[in-house]
């Protein structure tokens, strides 16, 4: 088996954003970086095909400045065999281009299984892997919590609101993991080491025309600051009292 | 002028909410130029019954696909019928639902069309030929203004952010065909199991109540069933924690990794706040908090808040919240 996952370099959400100057961007000072969560679940299931079949390779892709290298040395050292870094001055927010370059890559690349996460953290488009799908004209399930493969059939689990659909496909595929598929295992010191000898590829990105862009970024208008209106089942009066009178909601 | 393309969603041949909050999306941005609004419906045989109800909502023109090909989600045969519907249409927007349907496929559709995406957005506006939305970024810490200057743009809609209004129009149905044969396609819905019917969906609901791991094991979600049944228009949320221990199904998981909700009213019972759980909730109207450690961040946001036992007050909450609503 042949398996490519496009994995994104994301800031680390746990923090209070700042804009920058320019005003259409976060303020990237002292921001921690790492791989997108539901990427690294992508890596993980294709880790998991090729822990079965020492066959498999598995070909990490990430469109991005040199930074990405970082993030793409993390998910070698988890194991998988090489890197491909698609390279430009910064990740742009139009989801069509991103996927026009990551296609361009992947055209012609002879993989059975391409994988990407459901969602960036960041740009929370959740559109990237099905794009890349219809442009290479392969079957695509999208936002995967379970799968199966059997020979060159696929079943996949997807959550859809109040239930789950069963979906059957071809390969070669692409899948967009959503969580609960598994756990991303953490790269062992043996993998750090190992992956510092594996392969890493720079060329320069395809991207395609843009459409979409970000004019300007603001942080949303803060909650008012929470009230705490009492303690214990004595409060429930009044609570029911505001929500009636102040919120309208009963 | 603006003629705008709205996509029903259905489900199970019902017409989901969010399909009229997509057509009445696409009548407000219509109405300010004077443009017009196709709305899509597709399903198997009967599907098409619904149109009377989109014209209610602003359709001047229903186009209806009917195949018993497309009684379940068929993302292939959907996707194609729907770009070449759009490519004839010479629209300015065409407008999805941010649902696990939309998600899968509005890009399909983009890719297809080779033309710009932005989904979850919640709020949409005209400036000369470019779109402007407004689009959560970086789990809803920051948000974007967006422009789009394809031809169309597509845009995914926030459930519950473009309240339905009735605003009638004729609703001249149109029959269609599916491009190509639904039958052909290779990936293919072999099974979908839902929930109770009687379910509300947690992107639909009014009021959420959701619990955390202070309720402490399965069995006692008994109690939010019962304030949910009192609220009489809620649906059960639940942390990720609740939802990796099994306690309730992955589909209830509100957060960064699971559902964006913005209900009315959400009542978070035992449930600290972090930021991964408040990615998904921090834009409800009204936020309830019951929490025993007065410390816990859910409080910081909580419109609010009680400090104490849950086991405690919430049985006290469900008596008073059903007494409030009997004496309506
Ligand atoms: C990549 C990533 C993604 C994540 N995505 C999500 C997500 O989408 N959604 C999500 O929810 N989480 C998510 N998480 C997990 C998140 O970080 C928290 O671990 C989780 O939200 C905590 O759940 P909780 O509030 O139920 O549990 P806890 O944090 O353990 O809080 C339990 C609370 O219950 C209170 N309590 C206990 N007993 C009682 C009682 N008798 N009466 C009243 N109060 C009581 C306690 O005081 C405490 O505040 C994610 C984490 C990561 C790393
Ligand atoms: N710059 C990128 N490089 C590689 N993969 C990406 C990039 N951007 C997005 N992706 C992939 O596409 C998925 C969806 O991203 P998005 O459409 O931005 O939500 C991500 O989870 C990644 O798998």
């Amino acid at each position: 088996m042949k398996i490519a996952v496009c994995i994104k370099r994301v800031p680390d959400m746990d923090v209070r954003f700042k804009i920058a100057p320019i005003g259409n961007a976060v303020d990237e000072a002292g921001l921690k970086f790492d791989i997108n969560d539901f990427d690294s679940w992508a890596v993980e299931a294709a880790l998991q095909i090729k822990d079965k079949d020492s066959a498999t390779e598995v070909v990490i892709v990430s469109l991005g400045s040199d930074s990405v290298q970082e993030t793409i040395r993390k998910a070698l050292a988890m194991g998988a065999d090489r890197g491909v870094e698609l390279k430009v001055a910064r990740i742009p927010f139009d989801g069509l281009a991103i996927a026009h370059a990551l296609a361009a890559e992947l055209k012609g690349g002879g993989f059975d299984l391409i994988l990407f996460g459901k969602q960036s953290a960041d740009s929370s488009n959740g559109a990237v892997g099905a794009m890349v799908g219809e442009l290479l004209g392969l079957p695509v399930v999208t936002a995967i919590s379970k799968l199966e493969l059997a020979g060159a059939t696929g079943s996949a689990k997807r959550e859809i609101e109040g239930g789950q659909e069963f979906v059957e496909f071809p390969l070669p595929a692409v899948l967009t993991i959503d969580q609960g598929l598994n756990t991303a295992r953490y790269p062992a010191l043996k993998g750090i080491m190992a992956a510092k000898k594996k392969p890493l590829d720079v060329r320069p990105a395809q991207l395609g025309e843009q459409s979409v862009s970000v004019t300007k970024m603001e942080l949303p208008p803060e909650r008012p600051a929470g009230r705490i209106i009492g303690e214990g089942a004595s409060a429930v009066p009044e609570l029911v009292g505001l929500l009636q009178t102040e919120a309208k909601v009963l | 002028m603006a003629n705008v393309f709205a996509f029903a969603e259905t489900r199970n041949g019902e017409l989901r909410k969010i399909g009229l909050e997509a057509v009445t999306a696409a009548r407000k941005i219509a109405d300010e130029t004077g443009g017009k609004v196709d709305a899509f419906i597709a399903g198997a045989p009967g599907v098409g019954a619904h149109a009377e109800q989109l014209a209610k909502y602003g359709a001047d023109t229903v186009i209806v696909v009917e195949h018993a090909g497309l009684e379940k989600y068929n993302p292939e045969a959907l996707a194609a019928t729907v770009a070449e519907r759009i490519r004839g249409g010479a629209y300015r927007i065409a407008i999805f639902p941010t649902s696990a349907l939309g998600s899968d496929l509005a890009p399909r559709v983009a890719a297809k069309l080779g033309v710009g995406l932005v989904t979850d957005v919640t709020a949409v506006n005209l400036d000369g030929d470019a779109v402007i939305v407004q689009h959560p970024v970086n789990i809803g810490k920051v948000m974007a203004t967006v422009k789009m200057t394809s031809q169309p743009a597509l845009i995914g809609i926030r459930p519950n952010m473009f309240t339905p209004v009735e605003n009638p129009r004729a609703g001249a149905v149109e029959r269609a065909e599916p491009v190509g044969d639904p039958s052909a396609s290779r990936v293919v819905v072999k099974e979908v199991k839902l929930g109770s019917s009687a379910k509300l969906d947690l992107g639909e609901a009014p009021v959420i109540v959701s619990g955390g791991r202070g309720l402490k094991g399965p069995e006692n979600f008994k109690l939010l069933e019962d304030l949910a049944a009192a609220f009489g228009n809620a649906a059960i949320g639940a942390t990720r924690v609740v939802t990796d221990e099994g306690w309730r199904p992955h589909s209830d998981q509100i957060g960064q990794t699971g559902r964006l909700v913005s209900p009315q009213l959400y009542v978070a019972v035992g449930i600290s706040g972090a930021i991964q759980h408040l990615a998904g909730m921090r834009t409800s109207r009204t936020i309830v908090a019951i929490n025993k450690d007065k410390e816990a961040p859910i409080f910081k946001i909580a419109d609010y808040g009680i400090v104490g036992d849950l086991f405690e007050i919430v049985p006290v909450l469900t008596a008073a919240v059903k007494e409030a609503k009997s004496r309506g």
